[in-house]
């Protein structure tokens, strides 16, 4: 009895992974502000998903908290953009995107992830 | 909040103050502002963008630039001190209690957790241990339950859940044994501070490696000086580097660094400029000449107007492009990228199937009393063993090195892409002009037909040519002005591109160029042939000169190769490159030039629009092709090249047609970078290919896949240590190419 509970929970555990990491997503954080503040701490960005306008100029403040080097650098690659986050200060990145789709922000290595939402005008 | 310094330019009265004040007053989430016309400068309070300040400031019609603090590299440096000590501290905290229970338990002097005295000891083991996790590796926990909300994971993931699940597993058995066969009650708390541990050192040591691989971008700021000497109200006053205004007048002593860039204005002297161009030679500065910040005057002392100032400087430019670049991926790291962003989850996966593998299959393999220790500590070495930072490192970390050497070395490459193409050249073609030649031709003789004289030939060829910017025709009116002759208007002027100029002088029509304007314009020419041939096989350019059609005699012009010429050229044969020779000139002096640096293929009378097309052509060919050319003229060949190369632009680095941005004038600097682009990407395929035989082999290993065969399983332990190592080797194998060296030594 006890092996078919371990088998079942390990395959639920399985599928959970599956389902958590690939096929949710987490809710967008929705901006209709000019700036965004974006801490840099503990592997994650927060928020991590961020939903804006197309077609409007929008300020991204990153502000790092954590000192490893895994968080030095934010990464842009289909924006062709990137920053050098310096410690405990905020360090900015002025972006108008005119095309609605998902734009993912990364650190160079992949851990921290995180992506913009560009929803088309008048959405 | 925020507290930002702006240089501002073009205030020239208090009026200016206050209308840059009330610019500064309309940007949203500014708090605070002040203006000083003194300096030139703004110090800016409130959560506002830069580029918004500036743009405003802009609009109002005067210039902005964000001052960068000096002290911010310091203050890196200091804060990632802190950091590497710290993980120092927690690696030692974790060690001083996991090695001793390691090295106790190996000796057998451990109570067993089959009586109450032994569950004691082991509980407050157990907690000394939380505290030690707590201590030395809260942050993974906490990391790894904040990635886990935002539906990521991450390396914080895979180590809270291997030492959270030992500890949870050996806490659990030490309140009630009874839960496992009495063979499985084995307590795992030496293996979660031992893994924290050296985690930790492994971050550690890898922090150390990492600050060398920017050590070329920590140069480059480096050469910002920290104070200038400006005159202001007349006198001399020595004021921080940030103060310094547009347009303001600049004194620079024997041996200092030029603060900003600008235009000398009093003086002269010789400027060290190999810390941003290679070039080792000093160069000239007189007045009118552009001075550059970061580079050192040598002797003599002058004055310059401050042009450039804070990010507008060419340095400050260099330093951007260089981060830029460094932050690009090529191709090469996109696959490593796409495993990077699946690669935690699924390991987790494996991890939970390796836990059920063993649970179910293992009563075959060993008794079935210790079936779950041995699921649970495969489970846990999966976790532990698999390192997705190897992978995500393995790209950036080799280019970051790799740009930055080769910013060093005077070369400027623009992206990744370019840096992974650049070592797949087959092909390199090279304008001669300017290119292989020092582009600085001069007359080397006149020869005369008839009854014309040489000086009226120079003459009627000068009068024609000085309106005109070619570095050929400007050989002709120097020659003429060395010989003092007075030149004449030139009037109904035309260029004709390829071939050469005709005018109207002194009533005469007047022709100047190659055979093919001679011939279009039926010039006999047949006198003059066998003279034009000879000169063009010495690598001379012979101009012919007709004047009312007839042949009146031929300008040689000869433009000096360079002395590193036919070294590069060598250079790139050896590195398995041909090289093709684009120019204007006719054949035989092309075929001359050919001949005499080995040149594969040369093109010869090429007009400038057909450059393009000839790279096409061997694009067509099937080579991978590389365009070297000033990027001004040669803007679409090099853009339809594979790798652009903009050559002996001096520090002028906003050259967008290029991929490569070659600081200095040698041809030295395409080996280079070609070389350096080889090598870096030869450093990648190491990097990504003992990542991927490190996780690929390494995870089987540790889900037991060599136990059925050889009865060994690999220790938690061992797994952490080389987790810990994986990341320092991909970093250290990167810094292998700080030790590139230029093949040319052209520095």
């Amino acid at each position: 009895m006890i092996d078919i509970l371990i088998n079942v929970s390990g395959l639920m555990l399985i599928a959970a992974i599956v389902w958590w990491f690939w096929l949710s997503d987490p809710e967008a954080k929705r901006i209709n502000d000019q700036l965004i503040e974006i801490l840099v701490e503990d592997g994650v960005y927060a928020p991590a998903r961020i939903e804006i306008p197309a077609n409007q100029s929008v300020t991204l403040r990153f502000l790092r908290k954590d000192a490893s080097p895994c968080a030095e650098k934010v990464i842009f690659e289909q924006l062709d953009k990137s920053l050098e986050l310096a410690l405990s200060q905020p360090t900015e990145l002025t972006l108008s995107i005119a095309e609605a789709g998902e734009y993912a922000f990364t650190c160079e290595m992949q851990m921290y992830r995180g992506s913009l939402i560009v929803r088309a005008e008048g959405l | 909040m925020t507290v930002k310094h702006f240089s501002i330019g073009g205030m020239s009265c208090a009026g200016c103050v206050a209308s840059v004040e009330k610019a500064l007053k309309k940007v949203d989430g500014l708090e605070s502002s002040s203006v000083n016309f003194a300096e030139h400068t703004a110090e800016v309070e409130g959560n506002f963008s830069s580029d918004v300040l500036i743009k405003a400031v802009v609009d109002a019609g005067y210039e902005a630039a964000l001052l960068q603090s000096e002290e911010d590299a310091a203050e890196k440096e200091a804060a990632e001190f802190t950091h590497y000590r710290n993980l120092l501290k927690k690696s030692f905290v974790a060690a001083l209690v996991g090695v001793p229970l390691f090295v106790l338990g190996m000796s057998g002097l451990l109570p067993d957790l089959n009586n109450t005295q032994g569950q004691i000891i082991w509980f407050l083991i157990g907690l000394v241990t939380a505290f030690v996790m707590w201590f030395s590796g809260g942050y993974f926990f906490t990391g790894a339950w904040k990635s886990l909300k935002n539906h990521n994971a991450n390396m914080d993931t895979l180590i809270a859940l291997g030492t959270g699940t030992a500890w949870v597993f050996s806490m659990v058995i030490t309140i009630n044994p009874e839960l496992v066969p009495s063979l499985a009650r084995h307590a795992y708390f030496e293996a979660a501070a031992i893994i924290i541990a050296l985690i930790n050192f492994g971050s550690a040591l890898e922090m150390r490696a990492r600050g060398k691989t920017s050590e070329a971008i920590k140069r480059l700021i480096g050469l910002q000086p920290k104070t200038a000497r400006v005159i202001r109200d007349g006198k001399e006053t020595d004021v921080d580097i940030s103060q310094v205004g547009l347009n303001e007048t600049v004194r620079v002593r024997p041996g200092e660094k030029i603060p900003v860039d600008g235009v000398v204005i009093d003086g002269h002297s010789s400027v060290d400029e190999s810390m941003l161009t290679g070039e080792p030679l000093a160069v000239e500065k007189n007045i009118d000449d552009e001075v550059v910040g970061g580079t050192i005057n040598k002797a003599g002392t002058f004055l310059f107007v401050a042009k450039k100032i804070g990010s507008e400087t060419a340095l400050a430019q260099i330093i951007a492009l260089v981060r830029k670049a460094q932050n690009s991926k090529p191709a090469i790291g996109k696959l490593a990228d796409r495993i990077s962003a699946i690669f935690v989850p699924t390991v987790l996966i494996i991890a939970v199937i390796t836990f059920l593998t063993w649970f179910n299959f293992a009563p075959g393999l060993v008794t079935d009393d210790v079936r779950v220790s041995y699921a649970l500590v495969t489970m846990m070495t999966v976790l532990i063993i698999a390192c997705p930072c190897a992978l995500g490192l393995a790209t950036p970390i080799s280019i970051m090195v790799g740009v930055g050497k080769a910013a060093e070395l005077g070369v400027l490459i623009r992206n990744g892409d370019a840096l992974q193409t650049a070592g797949k050249l087959d092909a390199v073609v090279l304008d001669k002009t300017g290119t292989i030649t020092k582009g600085q031709p001069s007359v080397t003789s006149v020869i005369t037909f008839g009854e014309q004289r040489q000086e009226d030939v120079l003459m009627y060829a000068a009068s024609l040519e000085q309106g005109s910017e070619h570095p050929l025709a400007e050989a002709i009116v120097n020659a003429a002005r060395d010989k003092e002759i007075a030149l004449s208007s030139a009037e109904d002027f035309a260029a004709i591109a390829g071939h050469g100029v005709k005018a109207t002088i002194l009533q005469k029509n007047i022709l100047l160029g190659n055979a093919a304007l001679m011939k279009n314009n039926d010039v006999d020419i047949t006198a003059g042939l066998e003279q034009s041939e000879a000169l063009a096989a010495q690598a001379q350019t012979p101009v012919f000169l007709a004047i009312n059609n007839q042949l009146a005699g031929i300008v040689s012009v000869a433009d000096p190769i360079k002395e590193d010429s036919a070294q590069a050229i060598k250079a790139l044969h050896q590195l398995g490159i041909k090289v093709v020779m684009l120019t204007g000139d006719n054949k035989h002096t092309a075929k001359a030039v050919a001949q005499q640096l080995s040149i594969d293929e040369y093109f010869a009378e090429v007009l400038p629009e057909d450059k393009e097309q000839k790279v096409a052509l061997l694009q067509s060919q099937g080579n991978v092709v590389g365009m070297v050319g000033d990027g001004i003229n040669d803007a679409p060949a090099l853009a339809r090249a594979d790798v652009g190369f903009a050559i002996g632009t001096g520090t002028d680095v906003a050259i967008e047609s290029a991929d490569v941005t070659l600081m200095r004038g040698s041809l030295l600097g395409v080996v280079d970078a070609i070389a350096i682009s080889k090598a870096t990407v030869k450093n990648i395929k190491q990097n990504l290919f003992g990542a991927f035989v490190y996780n690929s082999l390494g995870i089987p290993v540790a889900a037991g896949i060599l136990f059925p065969f050889t009865g060994i399983l690999l220790n938690p332990m061992i797994a952490g240590a080389a987790m810990a190592m994986s990341s320092v080797t991909v970093v250290s194998n990167a810094n292998r190419l700080r030790w590139f060296r230029s093949a040319g030594v052209s520095k």
